[in-house]
């Protein structure tokens, strides 16, 4: 798992008729500092994300057992919301309240 | 398996319900010899790990839902399954 922003969502009417319903999402990976690292990669969703949160997502076989698995083809879906950035501890020394300061 | 520092935690109220009572670790790789790589990575935990602590990272998913759940099949794919006290190396001639 690691930790994404939101950046965007797809659209798409022809699909796997698996993924009818679903939330396709553009997810920019981030490092610890939350920080962008590598390109940005579309994600199933699975717990109602929206653009700009931070999530965190999960990748490969895994990706698919929030769904019916068997049949649903995704190998990266968010699964998780992360509560605000000031919910990331890293290692610094900063509180929740002044990386909410920092990013506003 | 890969060696990782614990580096901190993430809170997460909205969640995949297999996740709950979980504990949800930011982890960053390293190498043997201590130092920190680029790839930081979310690794539940399921030996009671702590911030700072070097740990071993299993990556691949059946593994990872049964140590870090009790139960297969969840969406997890990476769990912290050790502690390491110490690396040993090969001294280089």
């Amino acid at each position: 798992m690691q930790l994404a922003r939101v950046i965007g969502t797809v659209v798409a009417t022809v699909k796997n008729e698996a993924l009818e319903g679903r939330k396709l999402l553009v997810v920019q990976t981030l490092n610890k500092d939350l920080k962008s690292i590598g390109k940005p990669m579309v994600a199933v969703d699975a717990v109602g994300a929206g653009v700009g949160e931070l999530v965190f997502w999960c990748r490969g076989k895994e990706a698919s057992f929030p769904f019916k698995r068997e049949d649903t083809p995704t190998d990266c879906t968010i699964i998780g919301i992360v509560d605000s950035d000031g919910h990331v501890t890293n290692g610094s020394t900063k509180t929740a309240r002044q990386v909410m300061d920092d990013s506003r | 398996m890969i060696l990782a520092k614990v580096v901190g935690n993430v809170v997460a109220t909205r969640k995949n319900q297999r996740y709950e009572n979980a504990r949800v670790m930011l982890c960053q790789q390293i190498t043997p010899e201590g130092e920190e790589t680029a790839y930081t990575v979310l690794a539940l935990d399921a030996v009671d790990s702590g911030v700072g602590d070097t740990v071993l990272i299993v990556q691949e998913g059946w593994g990872a839902s049964t140590a870090a759940t009790g139960k297969p099949q969840a969406a997890i794919d990476s769990a912290i399954v050790g502690v390491v006290d110490y690396i040993d190396l090969l001294k280089d001639e």
